[in-house]
């Protein structure tokens, strides 16, 4: 195998300037692919961060129908207060599960005492909302960004909203909702910040302590519209998903009648769809890396068994057999996907660590001011290195044989 | 005895419009240890003859044995593992791989084809580089070795699996007469030291003399045998 190893690395360097055009197409195609997934997977990651510890968690937890009808936040879909305890109960049981915050979501109308409007409020445990999504904090554009910001009696405004209505921190606003019998209450609150908008549902809606939300709604136990939760591993979100979902299941007797609906962030918010686009393209971007290095290593060790005709039929003239000389060509194309490979992920990770430094900001939709980390995954540049030389192998294949098979005596004949 | 054996050997060629007889009908029987020359004009069917001998084509018709085996039966694979362990070659254009040196084409054979452990087979290259005088020169590639080097190189490669029989096609043809002669005087010196046969091919009626035994061929057929120098060469 040294020896193989030995004349693959010198009939390289033989034709020096033709493999190092083949190198440097490969490493070309490496650092498109790396760089590529690097951006994407951070952009990515980025904004899945942003969605989630914004406001809506890692997983949600519902009655079975609520987030169908979700646009209309219906009040008689919310978990009954016996369901909301059980289901707080297994997420409490659950270790894959940081956190949860439990919400109490509705339809309301504003007022400022000049102007009404109307607004999607939450009433939630602040500890617990502030806990479940850490972004909270960062989205509160004025007044205080701490727990204190929903307090009972204040409400945080969302930013378009008080723009409209010109709310300031400090003004009284006042809340009127309609319960689930129809009757009508308001409450008097002091708004005590301004909440900027995120992208995707939710990304609008008002916050109020809980216990004022079911004062406005004149409930007596919690019933629970939402759970939102965030778990230890977002990387198995689909595992834990299942995991809860199993777990409340076995707290039904009759799991046809399971009353509880468990959805991932990627199941509620439509940023999943660009999120799978991204993957469709590094996709399409690996197809690529395969046909550069496809064409490249097919054309190079083509030319090469064209150019050594009457060297193959000396070896095998001497009796060199037909796999080693499979072998040798073979091992001569594996090292040319080996040095693109390792070339391009020279100046992937240069490149990725110049970008990481550079610290990018940009701004989508109602977010701004983001900034991109580009980091990589070494598992997705092993892959990246593992596709390079597995079709350089496979790229190599159909010249290795054909040189195997040559006749010894046609090929010494070649001029 | 006898170490290649033939007995109405043919060979012919076709193509779509025409058919060359390239052997027709040929016998004779080589001794193991002899320094034989094929000799004839161009196209007479030498090369032909030594390619059939050296198990790299399959004759037409005819019964052709080289150390008791059947060569004419051998598959690839078994033709290839055949020569690579009872034949040498020597090719008129030295036939050197161009990427190793003097020492490393030596050794290929014992590498790629033999599989020698490390030290047997440096061992054995450095003998045989420097049974041929070229042991000074074994760090060269050969774009670095005159065409008599090169030749040198190349006879120790064909010497160094201690083959039964090596094969030499016009192996002066690229050569000046001087060191055509010396590469003659070589190979003859190399059958003496490793009691190889040498079968090889030459139009060239200078360096013909050196042969022990001639066979001259014409038109495909083996018109003559004669012993040591024939007078007539």
């Amino acid at each position: 195998m040294f020896k193989l190893a030995k004349i693959a690395v010198r009939n390289i360097r033989r034709y020096r300037r033709r493999s190092l055009l083949t190198i440097s197409l490969i490493a070309f195609g490496v650092v498109f692919v790396l760089v590529f997934v690097a951006v994407s997977s951070s952009f990515k990651d980025l904004m899945v961060r942003q969605i989630t510890d914004s406001y809506l968690g890692d997983l949600q937890i519902h009655r079975r129908g609520y987030v169908a009808s979700i646009e209309t936040l219906p009040l008689n879909l919310n978990l009954s207060p016996q369901q909301a305890v059980n289901a707080a109960k297994v997420l409490q049981e659950t270790p894959e599960v940081d956190s949860f915050s439990e919400r109490i979501k509705f339809g309301a109308m504003f007022s400022n005492f000049t102007e009404t409007t109307n607004i999607r409020v939450n009433g939630v445990v602040p500890e617990r909302e502030f806990a479940t999504c850490p972004q909270m904090a960062t989205r509160i554009s004025a007044g205080d960004k701490s727990v204190k910001a929903l307090e009972k009696g204040k409400i945080l405004v969302p930013a378009l909203l008080a723009r409209g209505m010109g709310s300031k921190v400090g003004d009284t606003v006042v809340i009127v909702a309609t319960n689930k019998d129809g009757s009508v209450n308001g409450k008097t609150m002091v708004v005590s910040g301004i909440l900027e908008s995120a992208t995707g549902p939710g990304g609008r809606d008002g916050y109020i302590h809980i216990d004022d939300a079911m004062e406005i709604l004149r409930m007596t136990q919690r019933e629970i519209s939402e759970f939102a939760i965030s778990v230890q591993r977002p990387e198995r979100i689909d595992a834990i998903s299942a995991l809860v979902q199993a777990r409340l299941a076995a707290m039904v007797k009759d799991p046809a009648k399971m009353p509880f609906q468990v959805h991932t962030w990627a199941e509620l918010s439509p940023f999943a769809n660009i999120a799978k686009m991204v993957d469709l393209m590094t996709v399409f971007i690996k197809a690529m890396l395969i046909a550069i290095v496809l064409i490249s290593i097919l054309n190079v060790m083509i030319m090469a068994v064209y150019e050594r005709v009457r060297e193959i039929g000396t070896i095998a003239a001497i009796g060199t057999l037909p796999g080693k000389i499979l072998s040798l060509f073979l091992v001569e194309g594996l090292f040319l996907g080996i040095l693109g490979a390792l070339a391009g992920m020279g100046v992937s990770l240069a490149v990725i660590f110049g970008l990481y430094l550079w610290k990018f900001t940009f701004s989508f939709g109602q977010a701004t001011g983001l900034v991109l980390e580009p980091t990589i995954d070494p598992l997705q540049v092993a892959i990246a290195c593992a596709m390079v030389i597995g079709v350089s192998i496979l790229a190599s294949l159909q010249p290795a044989f054909k040189a195997s098979r040559m006749e010894p005596i046609d090929a010494l004949r070649h001029v | 005895m006898s170490l290649i054996v033939a007995h109405s050997l043919t060979k012919t060629y076709a193509t779509e419009s025409i058919e060359v007889k390239a052997l027709q009908g040929v016998s004779f029987e080589i001794e193991a240890g002899a320094f034989l020359a094929f000799v004839g004009p161009s196209g007479s069917g030498k090369t032909t003859l030594l390619n059939l001998i050296g198990c790299l084509d399959k004759p037409s018709s005819g019964r052709l044995a080289v150390a008791d085996i059947d060569v004419t039966q051998l598959e690839r694979k078994a033709a290839a593992s055949f020569r690579g362990q009872n034949i040498g070659f020597i090719f008129q254009s030295f036939n050197l791989v161009p990427v190793l040196t003097a020492f490393e084409n030596v050794e290929y054979p014992l590498v790629m084809v033999q599989e020698w452990p490390l030290v047997e087979r440096r061992e054995r290259v450095l003998k045989v580089l420097k049974a041929v005088g070229m042991l000074e020169q074994k760090a060269q590639l050969p774009e670095q070795l005159s065409g008599g080097q090169k030749q040198r190189v190349a006879i120790a490669r064909a010497l160094v699996t201690q083959p039964k029989l090596v094969l030499a096609d016009e192996p002066t043809a690229n050569l000046d007469h001087e060191t055509a002669y010396r590469i003659i005087r070589l190979m003859k010196q190399m059958r003496d030291n490793f009691g190889t046969t040498f079968i090889f091919s030459t139009h060239d009626t200078r360096i013909i003399g050196e042969a022990e035994k001639i066979h001259t061929l014409e038109d495909g057929r083996l018109v003559e045998d004669q012993e040591r120098r024939a007078a007539n060469v």
